[in-house]
């Protein structure tokens, strides 16, 4: 894989912009890049207080599907694999989109009720699904345990043939890259600090090298959301959990699609150079400290042997954990927030790299028009007083 | 010691690494690269190795610097990437242990040996833990004398007196892999042909993890021959190998000097040693046409033929589990390396990995780590410790080298992911800042030996071409674990059978004997359907069917959750977890009820008796009954404390039989006289068989029902006297065609989290008269209140219909919701604007089927079957012998005993729980929960005798096999005689009752689980580290 | 795996335990819309010291709470 030669400038801030984005993972790069490319809007800053898509976007499996049960996520998120099936080109990257086949096993009856019922879901949607009877699971994924004896037996599962993964920091530098060609400044260790807001519109932002004017302020923080929008003075239905993922060293190539089973919290796919990408569940408490228990790895191993005995000796290399905000209902938040100006994109907790394309360009919208996108319409912050929320628990509880 | 390697066969010696044994054998070319293919040969001697990655038998990939050889060992080289065996391959087993100590020493060098002497001497209980099977850390690779005697002396003398001390356990061949929070350490050790994962819990820690040497970048510095000097030094003087015949030595620091001393001692003619403080550069090598070294090239026009080159960039603390223990690392100057700077937690370095690195100067530091990490934790710290004189000359500074000559293209930075210095270049051309950029940009530090060689390496190049110092650049984060470590060992003894408990009835063998089709209900299994002969399910279930609804069928209702629920304030409780009301439910009723989240979604549901006028038994759902008992205790706990009411789990205690069938009657007349006549929703306490039972007269299946309940060691004789009074065995499929009839939702089928009881068409079960309950409030939330919400809602289909099809209005359109349950004659969907009369369509898979839309009951929608016949014929019972939860374990528990360790069930006793005031006797389990053990029942008492049995492990060993899977301190200063914890995955009451004698109270449905775990864990007796084997 | 100290069996492994978020919400079901979806889903989320629930479910059944650093995970009976 070779690299462009040049991916970004590196300036210093300017005294004010047009939008600043607070966050230079992902989302916030999508951001940036849709609303040059879309808006035309290209006076615009990006601030990260660490390096560059290193926070979650640096730590995510990188799993990309659209197979989500009800019909709103379903189309935001169908969006976004719509465009992650441009984006390579669109992007003059290769971003290594691998579109080689989501599994979701189900190992109990009531797995199984549930798996059909999303499958003919996705299908009335527009979104590919299919139901595999145990022997299709068995020949599309020969290594997977299909015994019968096994603890967790595979009674099917379902597959999104056009889901499949992508190379994380590739996808981050492509969309970095473009958007620095438009002149969009992308600044890294600038840490925001706090709003300046004048009868409830957001001005500037306060941050570690300064204060920068904003005609408007979008937030994308992920798990850091919290921190930024209590500095704005507004409460969100957010928690931040570490989420904790692993590789193993570098393997001929064994596992050609990406295996996820909910009920065993195991998801796991092969990268293209070898290594096999697993995740685990959340840590149940809060935290910010990037870091996770181990006793969530060695179980989330005990049930990945469970699933592929034949990895009992794959040696795992390294561990890590990132921060993932988790709303209520498993779905983000997208929209504008009590404060004018200042936006919210947030709460996709451990499922928020299949989204990049989509919610940047819905979130880009957002922001030129101050209006939801259409499809951002439902995930607004007000369902949580209405009621109406998105529950992508029961289907799909571990949304990655 | 015989060993293949690319299956030609080479002789070893014992002791020997893989790697020692495949130099001393001469072959230079132990694999090749992984992008570019280049050959290499072996770089280090430790577990930093980059490039010696090699297939051992099934093992995909290992350092063969960190093999132990063995007879028969097979290796095969590889191109930088594992192979997986497809086969499964077996024999190898894998446990965990759990450890507490006051001080855990990482590290069995000079300085770790020191601080774990000193803290051991003060009476600590210490754990010293080392990676190689024997202790000397760096010791083990020189030849230093310490007070004119050889080092290793010391070593022995040190290791004697650990040996002796009562409180300390050495643990060598085990590498401690990650440092998580609160001093929680993780450690892999070797043994025989598994692994063993520690988790080590300590006051404190003393890190001596020693220094690892650094590479440098030259052009064509990856050839087979280039090596680490320090690894040269250790294979001459620590194996017995001559790494090369010629050696060039080039050294940044005094440590290359060394080198060149052993390698010459050992015979290797040392033709140069270039030093770089002397301006001394390496522009090039020369290889043959095997790629391996020939020669080398300096600064000047120098030539030598060699080849060995041995290559000493200066040291690198090991700083690994202090940077995961979240302690702060800061960049020395003089010794041009990061060090230890501020710990997070209770701990501190010692020795080399602190950057002291002279072996005096380590000994004396480890003594004072010691002494320091013992009085912390309390014990008396000894005044002073004899300091040994070492022969090594103090040491003067590295030079501050990262990278010579002048083709970076193939000057290699990490070896193993093929990363070289124009790679570095390209990354910093591009506007990368971060390290962590370049890392994953170039690929540097990624590979199986995580950098351990090359991040010095990458952080100088890049420092020099960005222009800061290397302290400003930082490094990578260093992320656990310090050394590979297989799934397997990860996995430990959770695979197969014991990967999740089992949760089994008093029933399951004589499912089993019948030949019961199972199916997972979260960790039970349940029969789902009994088949006779060749029937199918579908066969299956209509003959169970049938006998329920004409005659008599049963079925095993064990799994449902039951809470015994007690205080003058139970009713009121009840009104207000469940949407209808319980305080007006008369003694000896039972009422149905629902209850839901705070968000107003249904929870969970059940039938709740009243049994006295202060109390209740709750059941639940099968999967739900662990949490409906953890909300209730929430509630009662965090918000109603006043309320004056009790829980008590008796879900194992009690074994529950449902019949059902217009001929129930007579089954149950046959059974408990007293309960034959009983009315609809109306329970009893009353003898069954004889034994102290309980009988409810509900109904799930619209027939005459009855639930009959007795304690656990009778549900296998009740189930059998059932069948012999005629009733036919039916499953779960059945249970749930039979409620489908009838209209009944199910929780978790019906119901998915996003569905209020006025979904379920259940308003009448919703009070309008309670001030609240939980739930109320968001019943009246816009968006649970409004319209066109989802409903249940039956259909008639025109062909069968799968569960999960999507209903859409003919001709497509919106979905409007989907089927939830479909049997023959019986479907379910939730759905929105639709009445009876609708017509549909179902979408599944690619079958669209018309349906119609009707009314949710499908069978006897008048309830006229409730009644069921009256008594023609009463049967008769056989004698009921009681059958303990381990009973049939009795065999195996007796032939895997032996002198160390006994496993054994002790007999029958009556067991209370009680709560509230201080029975002045028993096990104190809570604030206010004691365990009772004994014949003398009071009053409100809960009788648990069924609901857990108890197991005794004795002998010497006990302790050996329960800290396997046992995660508390049962030290006899610290365990305070019983404790309620988790053996394997299995909550128990565990309790000492003589210094090696333990109880383990384990629920009865548990046991089945927790005897294979005992009888697992006493079927691989031994204790220590062990040479590998195949 | 953090070490935990429950008040009734002193300090244990975390997987004892299950967590309780934030501690002090208040159950008060006679309030507006808004308020209510504050009572079910609104809980602070500092980067610091919280104010949380636990609930010692295999041991002897206790809810507490504690104060912990989201970041350093250290825990005090008060801050």
């Amino acid at each position: 894989m070779s690299h462009p030669e040049f991916l970004w400038r590196n300036p210093e801030p300017k005294p004010a912009y047009d939008v600043v984005i607070v966050g230079a993972g992902g989302h916030g790069l999508a951001t940036a890049y849709y609303l040059a490319k879309n808006h035309g809007i290209t006076n615009v800053a990006v601030l990260e207080k660490g390096w560059l898509a290193g926070g979650n976007m640096a730590r995510n499996t990188t799993i990309i599907r659209s197979n989500y049960l009800w019909d709103e996520s379903a189309a935001i998120y169908e969006h976004s694999l719509k465009l992650w099936e441009g984006l390579s080109d669109d992007l003059e990257y290769d971003l290594q989109f691998s579109q080689r086949g989501v599994l979701n096993l189900a190992h109990n009856l009531a797995d199984v009720r549930e798996g059909r019922r999303r499958v003919n879901a996705n299908r009335l949607n527009g979104v590919d699904a299919e139901w595999l009877e145990a022997d299709e699971v068995k020949k599309f994924c020969p290594v997977v345990n299909a015994s019968d004896s096994a603890r967790y037996p595979v009674l099917g599962a379902t597959l999104q043939r056009r889901g499949g993964i992508a190379k994380h920091d590739h996808v981050a530098w492509a969309l970095a890259r473009k958007a620095d060609a438009y002149g969009i400044d992308l600044i890294q260790n600038i840490e925001v600090t706090g709003f300046e807001m004048v009868k409830n519109r957001v001005t500037a932002v306060q941050t570690t090298r300064g204060r920068i004017s904003a005609g408007k302020v979008a937030l994308a923080a992920a798990g850091h959301t919290s921190v930024l929008a209590a500095k704005a003075g507004f409460p969100l239905p957010l928690q931040s959990h570490p989420l904790q993922a692993l590789v193993s060293e570098l393997l001929e190539p064994v596992l050609d699609c990406v295996v996820m089973s909910n009920a065993v919290h195991v998801y796991v796919s092969q990268a293209h150079k070898g290594e096999l990408v697993m995740g685990a569940g959340i840590d149940t408490y809060n935290s910010y400290g990037q870091r996770g228990a181990f006793h969530v790895i060695e179980a989330q191993m005990a049930a990945a042997l469970e699933l592929f005995p034949i990895f009992s000796r794959v040696r795992v290399l390294r561990t890590w954990g990132g921060v993932v905000d988790v709303s209520p209902d498993a779905s983000p938040i997208i929209g504008r927030t009590p404060v004018d100006g200042l936006f919210i994109n947030a709460g996709w907790g451990t499922g928020g790299f299949k989204a990049t394309p989509g919610s940047g360009w819905v979130y880009a919208h957002t922001i030129a028009h101050d209006e939801p996108h259409p499809l951002a319409v439902p995930f607004a912050l007000e369902r949580f007083t209405t009621g109406a929320l998105i529950d992508e628990h029961g289907a799909a509880a571990v949304a990655h | 010691m015989r060993f293949t390697f690319d299956e030609r066969t080479y002789e070893g010696r014992p002791g020997d690494t893989l790697a020692a044994a495949l130099l001393r054998n001469g072959v230079r070319v132990v694999g090749r690269s992984v992008d570019l293919g280049r050959p290499r040969g072996v770089f280090s001697a430790g577990p930093e190795e980059p490039n010696a990655l090699v297939r051992v038998g099934a093992d995909p990939m290992l350092a063969a610097t960190t093999v132990e050889l063995y007879e028969g060992l097979a290796a095969w080289s590889l191109r930088g990437k594992g192979r997986v065996d497809l086969a499964e391959p077996a024999g190898r087993r894998c446990d965990k242990g759990y450890l507490h100590c006051d001080v855990l020493v990482v590290g069995g060098g000079p300085a770790g040996l020191a601080a774990a002497l000193a803290a051991g001497e003060s009476g600590a209980r210490v754990i010293l833990v080392d990676d190689q099977p024997v202790l000397g850390g760096d010791l083990l690779a020189g030849r230093a004398t310490l007070d004119g005697a050889p080092a290793l002396d010391w070593v022995a003398g040190v290791a004697h007196q650990l040996a002796v001390l009562p409180e300390v356990r050495v643990l060598t061949r085990t590498t401690a892999i990650g440092y998580y929070d609160d001093n929680y350490l993780t450690a892999v050790e070797k043994r025989g042909s598994g692994e063993r994962l520690w988790h080590l819990r300590a006051r404190r820690v003393v890190l001596a993890t020693g220094a690892q040497e650094r590479s440098l970048a030259f052009p064509d510095n990856d050839r087979p021959g280039v090596m680490l000097a320090s690894a040269a030094r250790t294979y001459a003087n620590r194996y017995g190998v001559r790494p090369g015949a010629r050696a060039v030595v080039f050294t940044c620091a005094d440590s290359g000097h060394e080198a060149a001393r052993d390698l010459a001692a050992a015979g290797v003619e040392v033709v140069a040693v270039l030093d770089a403080r002397d301006g001394a550069e390496i522009t090039g090598t020369t290889a043959d046409g095997e790629g391996v070294l020939t020669g080398v090239r300096t600064r000047g026009g120098g030539q030598f033929a060699a080849d060995l080159l041995a290559v000493a960039g200066g040291w690198n603390p090991v700083a690994h589990l202090f940077s995961q223990s979240q302690g702060r690392l800061r960049f020395d100057e003089e010794l041009q390396a990061f060090v230890p700077h501020l710990s997070a937690q209770a701990e501190r370095s010692a020795g080399a990995c602190r950057g002291l690195y002279g072996t005096a100067e380590a000994i004396a530091d480890g003594y004072a780590a010691g002494s320091q990490a013992a009085g912390l934790t309390g014990f008396a710290e000894r005044a002073s410790h004899h300091i040994p004189d070492s022969d090594e000359r103090p040491p003067k500074p590295p030079a501050p080298l990262w990278v010579m000559g002048d083709d970076p293209a193939t000057s290699f930075a990490d070896l193993h992911r093929d990363v070289t210095v124009a790679d570095l270049q390209r990354a910093s051309g591009t506007g990368m800042r971060s390290v962590e950029h370049v890392k994953r940009y170039t690929t540097a530090g990624t590979g199986a030996d995580q950098g351990k060689t090359a991040g010095a390496v990458v952080v100088g190049v890049m420092s020099a071409l960005l222009g800061t110092a290397p302290g400003q650049m930082g490094t990578t984060t260093f992320r656990p674990p310090y050394t590979p470590v297989s799934f397997a060992t990860l996995a430990g003894r959770d695979r197969g059978a014991l990967s999740d408990p089992v949760r089994t009835t008093a029933m399951h063998e004589a499912h089993l004997a019948r030949g019961a089709v199972f199916e997972d209900v979260g960790q039970w299994k349940r029969p789902r359907y009994f088949p006779l002969g060749d029937e199918d399910m579908d066969e299956a279930v209509r003959r169970e069917c049938d006998a329920a609804r004409t005659r008599v069928a049963a079925m095993d209702a064990s799994t449902l959750g039951k809470i015994d629920i007690r205080g003058a304030d139970a009713g009121e409780f009840l009104d207000r977890i469940y949407t209808n009301m319980y305080s007006t439910l008369a003694v000896g009723a039972c009422r149905y009820g629902l209850m839901c989240k705070a968000d107003g979604m249904v929870f969970d549901d059940g039938t709740t008796a009243r049994l006295g006028p202060e109390h209740f038994l709750m059941t639940t759902t099968t999967g739900n009954a662990a949490a409906v008992l953890d909300w209730l205790e929430e509630w009662h706990q965090t918000e109603w404390p006043e309320l004056d009411v009790r829980f008590t789990s008796v879900t194992d205690h009690w074994a529950t039989v449902a019949v059902a069938g217009p001929k129930a009657r007579e089954v149950v007349a046959a059974l408990a006289p007293e309960a034959a006549e009983l009315a609809f929703m109306r329970c009893v306490e009353t003898p069954v068989a004889g034994v102290d039972g309980r009988v409810f007269r509900i109904s799930f299946s619209g027939e005459l029902a009855y639930e009959v309940n007795v304690p656990w060691w009778y549900g296998a004789a009740l189930w059998e006297s059932v069948l012999a009074l005629g009733a036919v065995p039916y499953g779960t499929e059945t249970m749930h065609v039979l409620r489908a009839e009838k209209g009944f939702a199910i929780v978790g089928q019906e119901t998915d989290g996003t569905v209020t009881p006025q979904d379920l068409g259940m308003e009448w079960i919703v009070s309008r008269r309670k001030p609240d309950y939980v739930g109320k409030r968001s019943h009246a939330r816009p968006d649970t209140a409004r319209e066109g919400r989802k409903r249940l809602v039956g259909l008639r289909p025109e062909e069968f219909v799968e569960e999960g099809a999507q209903l859409v209005a003919p001709g497509g359109g919106e979905m409007l919701g989907h089927v939830t349950s479909s049997y023959t004659g019986a479907v379910l969907a939730m759905a929105r604007d639709v009445a009876p009369g609708d017509r549909l369509e179902a979408v599944s898979g690619g079958r669209t089927v018309p349906v119609t839309v009707v009314e949710p009951v499908f069978y006897d929608p008048d309830n006229t079957r409730r009644d069921g016949d009256p008594v023609e014929r009463v049967g008769t019972v056989g004698e009921w012998r009681p059958e303990s939860p381990a009973g049939r374990f009795a065999h195996r528990f007796l032939s895997a005993s032996s002198e160390r360790v006994r496993l054994r069930e002790l007999p029958f006793v009556r067991m209370w729980e009680v709560r509230g005031r201080d029975p002045g006797q028993g096990l104190r389990l809570g604030p206010a929960w004691w365990l009772v053990t004994g014949d003398g029942g009071r009053e409100g008492w809960t009788d648990v005798s069924g609901q857990r049995t108890v197991l005794e492990l004795s002998g010497p060993d006990a302790v050996e096999v329960l800290v396997t899977g046992c995660p508390i301190d049962l030290h006899p200063a610290v365990f305070p005689g019983y404790a309620q914890t988790l053996l394997g995955k299995a909550g128990v009451i565990l309790e000492r009752t003589a210094p090696d004698v333990f109880r383990v109270y384990v629920r009865s449905s548990f046991t089945g689980y927790l005897a294979e775990w005992l009888l697992d864990a006493l079927s691989h007796p031994g204790s220590g580290s062990s040479p590998p084997s195949r | 795996m953090m070490l935990i100290d429950c008040p009734h069996c002193g300090p244990r492994d975390e997987n004892e335990f299950t967590y309780g978020g934030q501690a002090g919400i208040a159950y008060t079901p006679d309030v507006d819309d808004e308020a209510w979806a504050g009572y079910l889903f609104m809980r602070d989320n500092p980067k610091g010291w919280f104010h949380e629930r636990w609930f010692h479910a295999h041991g002897c059944r206790t809810w507490f709470s504690v104060h912990r650093h989201t970041v350093t995970h250290e825990m005090r009976p008060q801050p």
